[in-house]
């Protein structure tokens, strides 16, 4: 659609296509919102309701969730950092925040692993109680996204290898970057609405 | 496991449905093979990205759900006419209301309307297709697998049994154990991701897509209805894809969500469910309201009456809709204080919907009406509805609900709303885009058969039934061997017939028109108002050589005035249009298999099937395809011809 194309501005809302699949990703993620504030409901629903499993409180431990936080966000910062390197045209520096984004993701996701085998080992799965139900498939569907996004990223970077900054991929790794912060934004409501309650409680 | 456990035997009804299911596939295979067309499906229709073909597919397949669901209730209307002949047992009834319901309402209505979308709004706003084409392409396949994957549960594995509304604990593992109601929640899955990516993608496409110049309160009505449908389905159907996969993790995994063992909330499934599903019937109704007001319109000759009223009331009852769930339990324990909240927002919602009425009164009100089918369609709409909403607003007095409950009453509103709202929109919609579409019209009288013999049947049939619930008949029953009941329940039978009937004079009307019916030149047979019209018929694939400039409403009116058409010679430019592709149906083929294997629980069958879908998502994130231009040559070859210059 070369009648569309700007001549100015980031590479990505040069053309009509570009701008089209931003907003078409905004829009779905409203429709994450809905789905994760419906998760959100579930478990808050189902709080307490533990059976004869440990209550939260009793497993919750911060020093975990703490350090997931920490590799989250940081993950969220570096994934800025990338998109300003892209911004200013550096495919190197663009390419080299995103794996390091990537791998801060990686950690995180080994961590949320290791912490829901914890739970297991102790007495709470997601068969043990309605509580746990709604614990793991709220917080494992973060986690799912998470490994979803990390699979995308490793994808956009080979094309990054292959064909550079083009309005394509700046568009794709754009698009991805908001689904990063979105996960971010997701986590900190987990974050702060299971486990800091979680162990108040 | 042998194959006896697979497939559903022992009933003569469902040998009968295997014999025909494999007699009209070999058919099917046979045609294709003789007449040398698979070449030609695969390139035209399977691959299609186009909008108009992904519309008519829609269309086709919602016609043939109709069909389904329509046997459905005829063999709940024999069983109920005739309790003595025990033509289904109690098994089989709930299955076949369980079916005709979901069938109804997610793969006959939403698709239908989607249908109509698909091929009209593009047209209406003068875009040449949808902003994500190729994401159109694997919405329809997703909702069309989604739809096989639950209609082949009769005869493999068995259908769900729990009604539409699969209550816990009933739909549970401990209360409906096996396949059944796996094939529910698998199929609306599926079918569900479709609709929520064609939500998005239609917002986008209206949003910014719009030929130049055309403002936001431009828009067609029907454009407008789709937007506000696309808001609601954006924002509804993500809590119904929790709420199955809640549901499918209990059953297949164990979890406890809705079980009382593990201190889970039976309850809590209603919520959701009706969270989704009472904005469920807006996602039906609005576009139906669309639909009729640009009938009306037309066939009145008159601008619509408070344009303006129309929208904003659409966009008040899309809110609205999210805020009156409870009303669909309100026996169920929650206390006066919730019962009344919820009563009076639902009492709310007739409001903007009585606004609406008496618009499409006014526009009607000192104008030459034109008495077509299209807008027989939507004059009986006006009255049939009414009384839909009327006893939707008794329903709705939480108090008299406890009278109401789950008896006929019930069952006669929402069929009175469900089809004189959206069955005769989707009807009227068809047969007044027909000749767009297809490039004749549907033969008139015939279609005056099909009209009377289906208004009067729905009636006969419908109307009885609030007396039957005022009586105390409870819906989802098989025997009534009650006398009472006996006579309005024949009557009631006797209309479903008569509904059976027009629709296949309908169906009939189709084929005699392929037939017979005059070619259309002109590509405006009505004298529309908008844009859809200004395309010459049949519609080149890239819908407009040139884009309008638009200001104003119903602008196809002063264009013809001008003598402006889609076709300026001057101003011709190349076109840039998608590519076709295979993908989306391999795509969702890959999907649809993980969802069975799921729904036999064969878990290490599903992951295959999973990666497959996840890979050929990565296929498509390396697929550059820019699509390809079309020249000026070609399009001044194209419009000439069917312009006849
Ligand atoms: C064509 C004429 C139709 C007839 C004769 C008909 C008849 C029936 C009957 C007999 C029942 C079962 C009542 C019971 O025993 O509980 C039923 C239920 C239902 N129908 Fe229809 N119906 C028709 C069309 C439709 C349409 C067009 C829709 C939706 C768009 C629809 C949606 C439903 C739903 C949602 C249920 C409830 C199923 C459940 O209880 O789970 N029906 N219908
Ligand atoms: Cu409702």
């Amino acid at each position: 659609m070369s009648a569309h194309e700007l001549k100015t501005g980031p590479l990505e809302y040069r053309t009509q296509e570009g701008r089209m699949s931003i907003l078409g990703f905004w829009i779905f993620l409203g429709a994450e919102v809905v789905l994760f504030a419906t998760l959100f409901a579930t478990y808050a629903v189902l709080f307490g309701r533990t059976a004869d499993a440990p209550h939260p409180g009793e497993l919750f431990e911060i020093k975990t969730t703490l350090i997931m936080t920490f590799l989250l966000l940081t993950s969220s910062f570096t994934c800025g950092i990338a998109i300003h390197e892209m911004r200013r045209g550096s495919l190197k520096g663009l390419m080299t925040w995103l794996i390091i984004t990537l791998l801060l993701g990686l950690g995180f996701l080994g961590f949320e692993i290791y912490e829901f085998m914890h739970y297991a080992h102790e007495g709470a799965t997601l068969q043990s109680s309605a509580f746990w139900s709604g614990f793991f498939v709220l917080a494992g569907t973060h986690g799912l996204h998470v490994t979803v996004g990390t699979g995308w990223a490793i994808l956009l970077l080979i094309q990054l290898s292959r064909r550079g900054l083009t309005n394509v991929t700046n568009r794709k790794v754009f698009i991805i970057s908001l689904y990063w912060h979105f996960l971010d934004v997701v986590w900190i409501f987990i974050f702060t609405g299971i486990y800091l309650i979680g162990m108040v409680i | 496991m042998n194959i006896t456990d697979i497939l559903v035997t022992g009933e003569p009804l469902i040998y009968g449905a295997m014999v025909s299911i494999v007699l009209v596939s070999t058919a099917a295979i046979f045609l294709l093979t003789y007449f040398k067309r698979w070449g030609w499906l695969w390139r035209e229709w399977l691959t299609t990205v186009d909008h108009k073909k992904i519309g008519i597919m829609y269309i086709l397949s919602a016609l043939a759900m109709l069909f389904r669901g329509g046997m459905d209730a005829l063999m709940m209307r024999i069983q109920l006419a005739f309790p003595g002949l025990n033509f289904l047992d109690a098994q089989h009834y709930d299955e076949i209301f369980t079916t005709h319901g979901t069938v109804m309402i997610i793969f006959m209505a939403m698709p239908f309307l989607i249908g109509l979308m698909n091929i009209i709004v593009p047209l209406q706003i003068g875009a040449r297709d949808f902003a994500f084409p190729f994401v159109n392409a694997v919405s329809f396949w997703s909702f069309f697998f989604g739809a096989m994957l639950f209609n082949i549960s009769f005869v493999i594995g068995g259908s769900p049994d729990a009604g539409w509304t699969s209550y816990t604990p009933l739909a549970g593992a401990a209360m409906s154990p096996g396949p059944g109601q796996n094939f529910y929640l698998m199929g609306l899955q599926l079918s569900g991701i479709g609709t929520l990516a064609t939500g998005v993608n239609l917002m986008v496409t209206i949003l910014k897509m719009r030929a130049p110049g055309m403002k936001l309160f431009h828009m067609p009505i029907f454009t407008w209805s789709t937007l506000v449908t696309c808001f609601i389905i954006v924002f509804a159907f993500p809590i119904l894809t929790v709420a199955l996969a809640l549901m499918t993790i209990d059953r297949i995994f164990g979890s406890q969500f809705f079980t009382l063992t593990g201190e889970g909330l039976p309850m809590m499934w209603a919520n959701l469910f009706w969270m989704w599903g009472h904005p469920e019937v807006y996602i039906v109704i609005l576009p139906a309201f669309g639909i009729f007001s640009e009938v009306i319109a037309t066939f009145a000759r008159k601008r619509l009456f408070g344009y303006h009223a129309m929208v904003w009331s659409m966009i008040i009852i899309a809110l609205l809709s999210f805020l009156v769930w409870v009303h669909h339990f309100f026996t169920m324990g929650a206390g006066a204080f919730v019962n009344s909240v919820f009563s009076v927002s639902t009492m709310l919602i007739a409001v903007p919907t009585g606004v609406k009425i008496f618009n499409w009164l006014a526009t009607l009100y000192k104008s030459k009406i034109e008495f077509t089918v299209a807008n027989l369609w939507a004059l009986a709409f006006i009255p049939s509805f009414v009384i839909g909403g009327v006893t939707g607003v008794m329903l709705g007095m939480a108090a008299a609900d406890f009278q109401f409950h789950n008896s006929y009453f019930l069952i006669a509103h929402f069929h009175y709303v469900l089809i004189a709202g959206t069955v005769f929109a989707c009807f009227a919609g068809l047969v007044f885009w027909y000749p767009k579409i297809f490039g004749h019209k549907l033969n008139e009288r015939i279609g005056k058969w099909s009209f009377w013999l289906f208004l009067i049947g729905f009636h006969v049939c419908f109307f009885p039934q609030y007396f039957l619930g005022l009586d105390g008949m409870p819906r989802r029953i098989f025997i009534t061997r009650i006398e009472e009941w006996l006579p309005l329940n024949v009557i009631s039978t006797v209309g479903a017939f008569g509904m059976g009937l027009g629709f296949a004079v309908f169906v009939f009307n189709i084929y005699y028109s392929y037939r017979y019916s005059e070619r259309e030149k002109t590509g405006d047979p009505w004298n529309g108002r908008t844009l859809e019209w200004a395309t010459p018929t049949p519609i080149p694939f890239y819908n407009f050589a040139t884009i309008p400039h638009v200001d104003g409403i119903d602008y196809y009116l002063p264009m013809k005035e001008k003598g402006e058409t889609t076709y300026d010679e001057s101003k011709l430019e190349p076109i840039h249009m998608p590519s076709n592709s295979g993908q989306p149906i391999i795509m969702m083929a890959f999907f649809a298999f993980a969802s069975f294997a799921l729904v036999f629980e064969w878990i290490p069958l599903a992951i295959a099937g999973l990666i497959g879908g996840f890979i050929m998502m990565g296929v498509r994130s390396f697929d550059y395809d820019e699509g390809y231009h079309v020249e000026v040559d070609e399009i001044k070859r194209i419009e000439r011809s069917a312009r006849g210059l």
